[in-house]
């Protein structure tokens, strides 16, 4: 907007000078909203450096006099983020394995054969997406109770698991690139459906594979209501999100250790955001597009 | 004798026959590959939301005696101030995701077409959404405390410290404040879809409006707007469902103190502090028919006033 009124001021001045004027301006504009972005990560960082006697008489935004990292060791101690390192690890493993694997055949078979009841099934998990997850633990910690599922890493596993629609709107989208042919050469060998479906097609899902799984990835790593609710021996099974809990209350006020802690938590999300950006900007938008 | 075994083979053949068959195939694979997902979708929510629904006609706890009382969890929703009126701050989040939806609409615009640096912008504006809430929780609470970061980029501005209020304690900004964050986590992410939709535009379009000198503020009216309004009546509808569920931020910032609580902060409490459980469950049916509501109310209207403007435009 404010560039269409610098536009109609400027209309006689040489285009030339109009041209690089609106450039600025566009670069302004960005480095403002890249600085209100990055702006409470800058703070957080440069007091997880400080000492406790720096933090404690310096401004929050005056930088460290020396780079001190002791706060990054003790926070990994204090919140036992190494225990909560190997639980998210597993629980990454798991879920990532398993839900693909629900995920990719439920779109196979959704995209390849048609029988009745083929929409009512997609409409159903369609219609699921638009009730509130939150609002449902009432009665979903029932069910969990019932099942004995409370307390135990499985049990948080089988939870995540259950296949989330765009990852499989993705997958069908994908199956609808792949030409039909390909299966039925693959039958015409002798090959029988699951062949069909292991040898031939899953490895040319792989694209699709990555994208849904890096997102899938970092949605269950950033989950903390669930795990929270049901991970509850915090000792035994916290993970690297509710790991932070253990700042909450005596040590609230300790923020060059708090923030320590939150780097930590954030770093794993950062290196794969900087090595994988394209792929989750495209999941993002097939997702979003089609779902 | 050789007879009988005769008929078995026959019979252990034709039943791998009929196994082998391409149509039995297709229905055992079939069954074999969905089972398992239906048996998660119907556990995890369908059977929930069938025992929600329930739940909200009795007066019980997680255990023990249940007590069936009809309709008045519903009535004491909508009667009794402390719940419904926390359905008022969700104004908020709506005038907040507006706001958000019309940055990251100007900035995937710029965005998207070539720029130096561009890339970097985006990661930047993007990485928040990346951050796990409670770390978004502590971060912001450490933003906004008296003296601390905020305080101290205004106070270099030019503000006094006497005149800023307390951001997250003062009833008059703090909600705003939550907002606030809510826009900062998201506008990243909804750039960046907004960024695939623009890109896939036909590329042609912004020729042919360059030859007849169209500049990009008309651009932007007659050719992007139209292409992407798929994407933006999405955008807004989850937008508003979203701000109408909003949870987050004063959950994990506040803990929904000194006015912050939201419905569904006000419904956790609820459900999990006093385990009034059946009054929750209420909270939520009335909450899910608010958001089908406004779903349906929204489609509608987009239906007959977007499109048509839009199809407009089209000519």
């Amino acid at each position: 907007m404010m560039k269409v009124e610098v536009e109609e001021k400027k209309a006689s001045v040489s285009p030339k000078f109009r041209k690089r004027l609106l450039l600025g301006l566009t670069y302004l504009s960005l480095a403002f909203f890249a600085f209100v972005a990055v702006l409470p990560l800058v703070s957080v960082l440069i007091t997880s450096l400080k000492t406790n006697e720096e933090y404690a008489t310096t401004n929050v935004m005056s930088l460290p006099q020396k780079i001190n990292i002791a706060n990054f060791a003790d926070a990994f101690k204090t919140a036992n983020m190494g225990v909560a390192f190997l639980n998210s690890t597993i629980i990454l493993v798991f879920v990532l394995a398993i839900s693909t694997l629900l995920g990719t055949q439920l779109a196979y078979v959704l995209n390849r054969f048609k029988f009745k009841g083929n929409g009512l099934i997609r409409n159903l998990f369609l219609f699921a997406t638009l009730l509130p997850g939150i609002a449902m633990q009432v009665s979903v910690y029932e069910i969990m109770t019932n099942l004995h599922l409370i307390n135990h890493l499985y049990g948080y596993i089988i939870l995540m698991c259950g296949t989330d629609i765009i990852s499989i709107y993705v997958y069908i989208q994908f199956f609808e690139n792949i030409p039909i042919s390909l299966d039925e050469s693959g039958i015409m060998d002798g090959a029988g459906y699951f062949r069909v479906y292991w040898s031939i097609l899953l490895p040319l899902l792989k694209p699709a594979i990555v994208t849904s799984c890096i997102l899938k990835g970092v949605g269950t790593y950033n989950e903390y209501y669930c795990a929270n609710l049901y991970l509850q021996d915090k000792t035994r099974f916290a993970t690297v999100a509710t790991s932070l809990y253990t700042f909450v209350g005596p040590l609230g006020s300790q923020y060059n250790m708090i923030c320590a802690g939150v780097i930590i938590s954030l770093l794993p999300a950062l290196i794969v955001f900087i090595t994988c950006q394209n792929q989750i900007y495209s999941g993002l938008t097939s997702g979003a597009v089609k779902g | 004798m050789a007879d009988i075994s005769k008929a078995k083979k026959a019979d252990a053949g034709e039943f791998w026959d009929w196994f082998t068959s391409r149509k039995v195939q297709r229905i055992f694979i079939t069954i074999c590959f969905m089972l398992i997902p239906l048996v998660l979708l119907f556990t995890f929510t369908y059977l929930p939301f069938a025992k929600m629904v329930g739940f909200s006609f009795y007066k019980m706890k997680y255990i023990g005696e249940r007590k069936f009382v009809g309709l008045k969890n519903y009535i004491k929703v909508f009667t009794e101030p402390e719940y419904f009126s926390t359905l008022k701050l969700s104004v908020f989040y709506m005038v907040g995701s507006l706001v958000q939806l019309v940055i990251s609409l100007y900035l995937a615009t710029v965005l998207s077409f070539k720029l130096k640096g561009g890339n970097v912008f985006k990661g930047f504006m993007f990485f928040p959404y990346l951050i796990n809430g409670i770390a978004v929780g502590f971060i912001f609470k450490f933003f906004f405390t008296r003296g601390f970061v905020l305080d101290s980029v205004l106070t270099a501005c030019g503000f006094q410290l006497d005149n800023l209020p307390y951001w997250l304690r003062d009833i008059k900004v703090n909600n705003w404040s939550l907002v606030g964050t809510s826009v900062w986590r998201y506008f990243g992410q909804n750039m960046v879809l907004f960024i695939g939709a623009i890109v896939s535009v036909d590329g042609e379009l912004y020729e042919a409006a360059m030859l007849d000198g169209c500049n990009r503020f008309q651009q932007f009216m007659y050719i992007i707007l139209p292409n992407i309004r798929t994407v933006l009546i999405l955008n807004v509808i989850l937008s508003i469902t979203g701000s109408l569920s909003a949870f987050e931020p004063p959950y994990v910032i506040t803990s929904g103190a000194n006015g912050t609580a939201t419905y569904f902060v006000k419904m956790h409490e609820v459900a999990h502090t006093s385990q009034k459980v059946g009054q929750a469950s209420a909270m939520a049916v009335v909450l899910l028919l608010i958001i089908f509501l406004a779903t349906f109310l929204q489609k509608f209207a987009f239906k007959y006033f977007v499109f048509r403007r839009a199809e407009d435009w089209d000519k």
